[in-house]
């Protein structure tokens, strides 16, 4: 299996030495090299993670591709990476997403082009690292250097309230992890010296120091998923970032979170996350159903997709700690489909804003007569959004509402009404922006999807539907990795 | 000690005899040519960092104990001789279109950099206060240099007045050690102090004005109110100056009082306490008023204000482990404000000083490279990762934790998020908004070569702090 190269950490600098040199192409004179190179980067970035999968070992035991090398000799710190069957398709699902976000800005962003390629390459290699990161100190100087790049794209190519929704963005999220900081300290002082996230796995704790540990990290990562009541930033942020961040913060940042619990939170400590499993599970919920209902009054299309992903994020963590396979691979899952349904409609969002300059829902009708293959597309979308069978939407949260099921019945009824509301809200918004009669004469002058338009939307309508129809090649990567992280969880570290 | 030993002070010595030679060949030269004196002071200032950096490794003490050149003192000195010559470097063309670009700025300058450095290396008090005082003396006047300007005379007047006040105390203070202890010598005093020999209150008396003296000196709260006014009067030039190489000779002359000699266990808890105080304080202090600025030079004297409480944490700590986090905080703290006054002078020209936030608006579009460096500085200050400033944090707190402060870096980091909003008012400035002012920006080849490797030192730095970590803690191992 070791195939010599370091592969992960390819995986990682690859796209952010791309982003460099795609920077240093500077003005936008040269916008058309600046594309080409950042294309090249982000494909280059997306072939290398292609040994990465098929490489892998699914029924292997702990982490793979391990690197280890000294980095911080003061504080033993060590550029350690690996990564299991989680990591790995979080790993994909970004690299591949970076590719449609550069295809996607590729004629909508027109002004310093260099430096928006840039920013996404560089954060698309950041956030590999947080995926492969582990060591604690290497993981949380990743995690934290996601925020420079979003914090620029959001404020630098954004709409309007721009300049309100960035900041909010980059405090809230600072606010959460300047807690962890903290645990991560205490962590290294309690096991004598190390950043290890392995190490910190087996070091055992005393039930409080493991609640205030677990309530540190729930500060970051519930911000950063974001679970009801610390959301608010995210339809902000969405409203107002270009298409491209909105893809991103949607498809991979919030899945930092999720990632976050799975990594640190969930095997640190075990005991504090089973006696607080209640208090998450009633968060979860309440974001499934609460900000479902709020979706459904959404007036801007962009703010109900961001509620609509804050309802489907209220799945992952339930599914986390149901603290059952099913449940728990279904969460992995739901973050896996999510990431392509929230890019896809968010790319649809966009591609309608391109040619009419709103989001308002009021602005549009009658879509489809002038757009008719846009809107099969987002039909397609839309309906895995809604969770319907044959879809990766579908796949996700039928098993987590199967694992909710093994735990309570009141759970999975609750988590069950999110296919209704789902479907609700989602289609409602579909049926008044596509179909009745043409609203305007704006809409009136649609143009259908260009070529440059398809490569992307086909794109992940292969992806969504691939995965709905044939999950297995997933679930089987998943297998080892999760029983393992469940058993380790099940042992009691006091 | 019986034989006189001046290797030591070499680099002291050397400097001494150059100051001399060129306020005499200064004289000789007409303003035309007044670039040899700049030069032989930027050969001053390698030639000495070198002699420093050369120094035998090891504890060597001279002149009979008063002076001491240890791992500490080496490392200090050299990174005060860099950050003097950057700064003059960064000043020329600001001092030159201000009629700053003379003698007398380099002669001071120098001075100044020979009083750092006897602070650094002093191990007796009448030593440590000397140092102090010809380092103040001569920063006074630098920044009384531009006599027409009413600001920068009113300046020069506080920080004179606000100063000698601060040296009172601080000798007030140490005379009662003295009378405690009998000797002015480091060593001695600290000796004198672990045998339990000395009378327990009046030392602790002592201690307050001590303290007291060095929070003045550090700018520390509720001993601030100096500091925003000199930041601000100042010519740019001069508050680059007195913004970076002193706080490394501060820290030095705040270890050697505090740690050394008044490191005793009784005496470590009071003073420990003193400054959780000052530090709590000037967190909170300097952190939010740094909000309210609307002119980038008070703006960073507040956030100074704000990062000497982070690095008394290291400090406070009490532990060996805490000196070198709060070494390494400093260290990187002067290299990264070095770069943001810099920048600040950059977008300064004749007749107009870039001192309000606004003068940044759109900067990104003017020259997106300075722009580029100032997001690092920037982000360095409000410690996110991956440049510098965080590493910086993460040892004063880990520093902290380890004591078993935790509520002490949860509070700290609450307000390192206050902070973080001000920093990033400056990167919303420059990158989201338009810009004001179209006027190109003139700069020669050396300032932008500085100004790179000041930008990319915080990031390279940031991905690999490991080396400079272990320089600063070994530095402290061996001299304490």
């Amino acid at each position: 299996m070791p195939s010599g190269l370091p592969l992960l950490t390819l995986v990682i600098w690859i796209p952010i030495v791309a982003g460099v040199v795609v920077l240093a192409t500077g003005s936008d004179r040269s916008a058309r090299l600046a594309r080409r190179l950042a294309l090249l980067g982000s494909v280059v970035g997306f072939l290398v993670t292609l040994p990465l999968w098929a490489q892998f070992d699914p029924a292997a035991h702990g982490m793979q591709f391990q690197e280890l090398h000294p980095w911080i000799s003061r504080f033993h710190v060590n550029y350690h990476l690996g990564i299991d069957g989680v990591s790995l398709l979080l790993i994909l699902l970004n690299s591949f997403t970076t590719v449609l976000i550069v295809i996607a800005g590729w004629h909508v962003i027109e002004a310093r082009v260099s430096q928006y390629m840039a920013a996404f390459l560089i954060l698309s290699g950041v956030m590999n690292g947080v995926f492969a990161a582990l060591d604690g100190l290497l993981f949380y100087v990743f995690f934290e250097a996601t925020l420079i790049p979003m914090f620029i794209i959001i404020g630098v190519w954004g709409g309007p309230n721009r300049v309100y929704a960035a900041v909010k963005f980059f405090l809230y999220t600072l606010l959460g992890s300047l807690l962890t900081l903290i645990a991560l300290i205490y962590l290294y002082n309690a096991a004598d010296g190390s950043f290890a996230i392995l190490d910190w796995h087996k070091l055992k704790l005393g039930l409080s120091a493991q609640v205030l540990v677990f309530l540190a990290f729930l500060m970051a990562f519930a911000v950063k998923v974001p679970m009801w009541p610390v959301h608010t930033w995210l339809p902000d942020a969405h409203v107002e970032a270009p298409t491209g961040g909105s893809v991103v913060l949607a498809a991979i940042m919030l899945k930092l979170g999720g990632y976050g619990f799975i990594r640190l939170s969930l095997p640190i400590a075990p005991d504090a996350s089973h006696s607080l499993s209640g208090f998450i599970i009633a968060l979860s919920l309440i974001a499934v159903v609460y900000i479902g209902l709020v979706a459904l009054v959404q007036t801007d299309m962009k703010k109900l997709i961001a509620y609509s992903s804050i309802s489907h994020m209220g799945f992952v963590t339930m599914g986390l700690f149901l603290f059952n396979a099913i449940g728990f691979e279904g969460a992995v899952l739901q973050m896996i489909s999510h990431g392509f349904v929230s890019a896809a409609l968010f790319l649809c969002v966009g591609v309608l804003y391109d040619r009419l300059h709103s989001r308002q829902i009021a602005d549009y009708g009658g879509v489809v007569n002038t757009m008719p293959v846009f809107a099969a597309f987002f039909m397609l979308f839309a309906m895995a959004n809604s969770g319907l069978p044959g879809t990766s939407g579908f796949v996700g949260e039928f098993q987590v509402i199967l694992g909710a099921m093994k735990v309570s019945f009141w759970y999975a009824a609750l988590a069950a009404t999110t296919l209704m509301l789902g479907a609700a809200y989602t289609l409602w918004m579909y049926r008044r922006v596509v179909f009745g009669a043409i609203a305007n004469g704006k809409v009136a002058s649609l143009k259908d999807v260009n070529a440059r338009e398809i490569v992307f939307l086909s794109a992940l309508a292969v992806a969504v539907l691939a995965m709905g129809l044939w999950p297995y090649p997933m679930g089987e990567v998943l297998h080892t990795s999760v029983s393992d992280i469940l058993s380790h969880v099940a042992q009691s570290k006091l | 000690m019986d034989t006189l030993n001046l290797l030591p002070a070499a680099p002291e010595i050397f400097a001494l005899i150059m100051v001399c030679a060129i306020l005499i060949v200064d004289l000789f030269l007409d303003d035309s040519r007044r670039h040899v004196s700049f030069m032989l002071t930027l050969i001053t200032l390698l030639v000495t960092a070198v002699l420093a950096a050369a120094g035998a490794g090891g504890v060597h003490h001279a002149f009979n104990g008063m002076f001491v050149a240890d791992p500490m003192a080496q490392s200090l000195k050299v990174f005060i001789c860099i950050s003097v010559g950057a700064m003059l470097v960064y000043s020329r063309e600001y001092a030159r279109s201000r009629g700053l670009f003379r003698g007398e700025f380099f002669v001071l300058a120098l001075f100044a950099t020979l009083g750092m450095m006897v602070m650094v290396s002093a191990s007796h008090f009448l030593t440590l206060y000397l140092g102090l005082e010809l380092m103040s003396l001569s920063l006074y006047s630098m920044v009384a240099l531009s006599r027409d300007s009413a600001a920068a005379t009113e300046a020069a007047m506080k920080y004179f007045v606000l100063g000698a006040l601060a040296s009172g105390m601080l000798l007030y203070g140490l005379s009662m050690v003295y009378g405690a202890t009998g000797s002015l010598q480091i060593a001695e005093v600290a000796a004198k102090i672990a045998s339990h020999h000395a009378n327990q209150t009046l030392l602790v008396f002592g201690l307050v004005f001590v303290v007291a003296g060095l929070g003045f000196k550090l700018g520390a709260v509720p001993f601030h109110m100096w500091l925003p006014d000199v930041y601000h009067g100042a010519p740019t030039a001069v508050t680059l100056l007195i913004g970076s190489a002193p706080e490394l000779a501060t820290f030095a002359f705040v270890l050697r009082i505090l740690a050394v000699a008044l490191g005793g266990q009784g005496l470590l808890v009071e003073w420990q306490q003193m400054l959780i105080l000052l530090a709590v304080l000037s967190m909170a202090v300097g952190n939010v008023t740094a909000i309210a600025q609307t002119n980038i030079k008070r703006m960073l004297a507040y956030s100074t204000i704000s990062h000497m409480g982070f690095m008394l944490l290291g400090i406070l700590s009490g532990s060996v482990n805490g000196y070198g986090a709060a070494m390494f905080y400093i260290v990187t703290y002067v290299l990264t404000v070095a770069g943001a006054f810099a920048v600040i002078m950059l977008l300064s020209r004749e007749g107009f000083e870039a001192e309000q936030l606004d003068d940044f608006k759109g900067l990104n579009q003017r020259n997106p490279w300075y722009a580029f460096m100032m997001l690092l500085i920037m982000f360095s200050l409000a410690g996110i990762p991956p440049a510098v400033g965080f590493y910086a944090k993460l040892t004063v707190f880990q520093a902290v934790i380890d004591k078993g402060m935790i509520w002490l870096a949860v509070v700290a980091v609450l307000f390192s998020l206050v902070g973080a909003f001000y920093y990033l008012r400056v990167v919303k400035l420059m990158y989201f908004d338009a810009p004001q002012d179209s006027a190109p920006l003139h700069s020669t080849v050396d300032v932008r070569a500085l100004i790179s490797a000041n930008g990319l030192a915080i990031l390279v730095l940031g991905l690999l702090p490991g080396g400079l970590m272990e320089l600063c803690q070994r530095a402290i191992q061996a001299s304490l």
